[in-house]
């Protein structure tokens, strides 16, 4: 008499291709994910049916809930400039290392007493510092005078690109090479604040203005 | 967890034997590290880049002795934003008892809602969103493609502007009080960007304005 054999299967399972699966999605998000650069202030900001995406060169200005006001200047070059343009007319040195700190560093809110302070700190101890934002109000203008240097440094460093982009051989649109100036504001904050804002952008007479918001998609 | 291997101990004086390891590696524990950090990309990934959305301010008068007049434009409407509510009149602000002898300006109410501001708006602006739409359907399934792509029909672009700023087009000005948030803000903006509107100004409140408002609440 014959037995009928069970056929014996191994107890453990093939994970190769599951492995495989792993891997590749762990890389996708890894490539896809872009990495945020951290901020001292948390913003919410509304939503728009706007598709237009964030430009590359721009003067970003933050308020958040409680009306405090960052500044954050793209392009290491440029942001060079302006710390030794803020530096000669406010009259407050800063040590080598403390502009390539600065050039490196994103969103700052502080006043131009406390930004050597600021920058000798450790990048843990920025985060939580608490800062009353820039000071914007018409006896102690210190935005004004951020966002003008900050503009002129960036054209400047906006020019130098632009002439780069023509030796190359390619065809660039000087407008490209300019910044843009871009508003993230808090939902919740009172509209007051921003407008204090936009009035010096528009004392400079910068009216094109830019608002951050997360996309929402559009009715029909 | 580690294990004390006992080496030996059983062997009873046999023939030492090599020990036959399976070719096959335990993957585990590498797919579980996998699988955690699949888990962490897969939450701290944001995708949805932030956008922008453009407006363009009035310039400001300088040095003027005196103050600027209320801009007159033709067939307008002044938004005045208040915490959560909006009110709006059509054309120029009169005041109660002004020479002109016209009724005084009487505030109406919108919100909102999708039957609020942009029921409203897409009425008034009719003008224009029936003829941009008419242009959208001339296009060709290649423009359409094309502009999809971000390619840029300076032909179209220019035809919509002039749409815009056509005088049957409906022209905005946006006016906020002190309670008016900046999601109120951008939410009315918004609105009025999906109703086509292409001339907003947002200006400064007037003190007899910011009255009117007070009475309505």
């Amino acid at each position: 008499m014959s037995k009928i054999k069970i056929p014996k299967h191994s107890p453990s399972i093939d994970m190769t291709p599951m492995v495989d699966l792993a891997f590749l999605l762990v890389t996708f998000f890894m490539l896809a994910a872009s990495i945020r650069n951290p901020e001292p202030v948390e913003v919410v900001t509304p939503s728009s049916i706007s598709d237009k995406i964030i430009p590359e060169k721009i003067l970003l200005v933050t308020i958040d809930k409680g009306g405090r006001v960052f500044l954050n200047l793209s392009g290491i070059e440029a942001r060079k400039e302006l710390i030794q343009n803020m530096s000669a007319k406010y009259k407050v040195g800063f040590n080598e290392k403390q502009i390539e700190t600065f050039a490196y560093m994103t969103t700052f809110g502080c006043t131009m007493k406390e930004l050597p302070g600021y920058l000798d700190m450790p990048a843990e101890d920025r985060k939580k510092y608490e800062t009353k934002g820039i000071p914007s109000d018409t006896t102690n203008n210190q935005l004004k005078d951020w966002i003008f240097y900050g503009n002129i440094a960036a054209l400047n460093s906006g020019k130098t690109d632009y002439e780069n982009a023509k030796l190359e051989g390619k065809n660039p649109d000087i407008n490209d090479f300019k910044p843009k100036f871009v508003l993230r504001v808090d939902g919740k904050a009172v509209y007051v604040h921003a407008q204090n804002v936009i009035d010096v952008f528009r004392d400079l007479r910068l009216n094109n203005l830019n608002f951050v918001t997360s996309a929402e998609t559009a009715p029909n | 967890m580690a294990e004390i291997a006992e080496g030996g101990g059983n062997e009873k004086g046999g023939k030492k034997r090599a020990k036959k390891s399976s070719t096959r590696v335990d993957m585990t524990p590498m797919v579980d590290l996998a699988f955690l950090l699949l888990t962490f990309f897969v939450m701290t990934s944001t995708f949805n880049k932030p956008k922008v959305m453009s407006l363009v301010y009035p310039a400001k008068i300088e040095d003027e002795p005196n103050p600027p007049k209320q801009p007159q434009i033709n067939n307008a409407v002044t938004f005045l934003l208040t915490e959560d509510k909006i009110y709006y009149y059509e054309g120029q602000y009169f005041s109660a008892g002004n020479p002109q002898g016209k009724p005084a300006t009487v505030l109406s109410e919108t919100n909102f809602g999708p039957n609020g501001v942009r029921k409203y708006l897409a009425e008034r602006n009719a003008y224009v969103i029936k003829n941009v739409e008419q242009l959208d359907s001339k296009l060709t399934r290649e423009q359409k493609k094309l502009m999809a792509e971000g390619e840029k029909d300076t032909i179209y672009e220019r035809k919509v502007i002039e749409f815009k700023k056509h005088k049957d087009a409906l022209k905005v000005l946006v006016k906020t009080d002190d309670k008016a948030t900046c999601k109120n803000f951008i939410d009315l903006i918004d609105e009025l960007k999906i109703a086509q509107i292409g001339v907003i100004a947002p200006v400064d409140l007037l003190a007899s304005e910011l009255e009117l408002i007070k009475a309505k609440k």
